[in-house]
């Protein structure tokens, strides 16, 4: 990436009147993945500036702020007391220590990267996301919009509820990206299911949280026929990293195991 | 953009682009234990310390470090020779060119006082590729090391 120059905004409505004025105009959060493209950024606007490393305990949520780096996620005493703790799992997991100190939450879930270890989780722990110009939207609906996000996440916001969770990121080698990675939760409302690096961004598996969350008493059998949904509901395709047969193989076992783990049944042998 | 960095405790003043990412700026600044290896923020050669925690060199924005202290093995002399001893004794180095990178994560998980669990130090390790050493008698190394000198 070629950088002509750097704006250093004094406030959110600075930095996003400097986005609006040209399609050369790009926010930057950590900088890393930017740097991977082939792109001319007439300004780079820096937004570490404007105060968004934070990580909040309101009484019914936690803040999570899109500048916040991977590793203060993942260190996070108040981010582990959260459906169990999936989200600094899932982030420890990413590359090494050192890049986690320096890449953001924010430019994770922003660009809505097939591959993200962050996005899958989250969506199954429900977050809201906070944007300067569109307020709130739920992680779901932003990822169900297209095209180039034209706003500043603020902050990532998850409400605190009782909670149990399971995340499973299966991959070749330490450092590489998913071949697939799946989550599932469980709170008062029933169970969330997501999978990800299909290879495309993870997805809530929908028709199998309804078969469970309509279902009076929960056993193997239905957890079987759950996990075989899930897999089959979702769409997987073929990439160097595994084929679309193999991630919905591997889908059905770790919905499977998530949902015996939250249910507090052992898996047969 | 004309900048000041604080490099091992002393002061450089130099001018870079505004695009420009500290594994630059720093080799321009003759500070070559920083090595150049995949330059996409995945092999951990160029880690350095920033404010004493380790960063791709290579991830990070140049101008983004002004003000913030920045250490390279040369910083860190005693520890990265004593380290080295233990590296020796366990086969666990041949090209070095990994070392400094592996030597500044080792310190500064030294500086954080652990754990030093194995488990742990293999988490501290990932994110630095080795091409000559199978990783095992590294982690053995720094294991011995931490347990010789830690306080
Ligand atoms: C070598 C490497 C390996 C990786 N492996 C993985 C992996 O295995 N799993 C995984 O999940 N992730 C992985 N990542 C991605 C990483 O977790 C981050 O998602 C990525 O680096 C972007 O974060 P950043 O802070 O560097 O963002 P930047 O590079 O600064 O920005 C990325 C994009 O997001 C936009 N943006 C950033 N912040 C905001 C904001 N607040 N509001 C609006 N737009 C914003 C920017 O304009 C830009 O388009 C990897 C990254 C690298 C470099
Ligand atoms: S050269 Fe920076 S991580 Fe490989
Ligand atoms: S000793 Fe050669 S790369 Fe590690």
């Amino acid at each position: 990436m070629k950088i002509k120059s750097v704006y250093k905004p004094a406030s959110l409505e600075d930095a996003y009147q400097e986005l609006l004025k040209s399609s050369k105009h790009v926010l930057m959060a950590g900088g890393a993945w930017l740097r991977l493209s082939n792109r001319t950024v007439e300004k780079a606007i820096d937004l570490g500036c404007l105060d968004l490393a934070f990580i909040n305990d309101t009484a019914e949520a936690v803040e999570i702020g899109s500048m916040t780096t991977l590793k203060a996620v993942e260190d996070s005493e108040i981010v582990s007391g959260l459906y169990d703790g999936i989200l600094p799992a899932a982030l420890s997991q990413i590359v090494g220590i050192g890049l986690r100190n320096v890449v953001t939450i924010g430019g994770n879930v922003v660009a809505r990267h097939g591959f993200s270890d962050i996005i899958t989780p989250l969506l199954a722990m429900n977050a809201q996301l906070k944007f300067y110009d569109k307020g709130l939207l739920s992680l779901h609906e932003y990822l169900e919009t297209r095209g180039k996000t034209t706003d500043i996440l603020e902050k990532i916001i998850i409400a605190k509820v009782p909670s149990r969770g399971y995340f499973k990121k299966v991959r070749k080698t330490a450092l590489d990206f998913a071949v697939i990675n799946v989550a599932v939760t469980k709170t008062e409302a029933g169970f969330n299911i997501s999978v990800g690096s299909r290879p495309s961004v993870g997805m809530l598996c929908e028709t199998a949280m309804a078969l469970l969350n309509k279902a009076s008493n929960i056993d193997e059998n239905l957890v079987d026929k759950a996990a075989r949904c899930a897999a089959d509901s979702l769409k997987f395709s073929d990439n160097h990293r595994g084929s679309g047969d193999y991630r919905r193989t591997l889908t059905e076992v770790y919905v499977k195991r998530g949902l015996l783990q939250l249910l507090d049944l052992e898996e047969k042998a | 953009m004309k900048i000041t960095l604080n490099i091992n405790n002393r002061d450089y003043e130099t001018e870079v682009k505004p695009g420009e990412y500290l594994t630059d700026t720093l080799r321009r600044l003759h500070q070559v234990s920083v090595r150049r290896g995949c330059d996409t923020s995945s092999c951990g050669v160029c880690t350095v310390l920033i404010e004493g925690k380790p960063v791709p060199s290579c991830a990070f924005l140049s101008y983004r470090a002004e003000g913030k202290r920045i250490t390279t093995v040369e910083g860190i002399p005693d520890e990265a020779s004593e380290l080295s001893r233990y590296f020796g004794g366990e086969g666990a180095d041949q090209c070095g060119f990994c070392n400094p990178g592996i030597a500044l994560s080792v310190y500064a998980l030294k500086q954080a006082q652990g754990p030093y669990t194995e488990a742990n130090i293999r988490h501290v390790l990932t994110g630095h590729l080795c091409r000559c050493s199978g990783y095992h008698a590294q982690v053995e190394a720094v294991k011995r090391y931490l347990e010789a000198n830690h306080e």
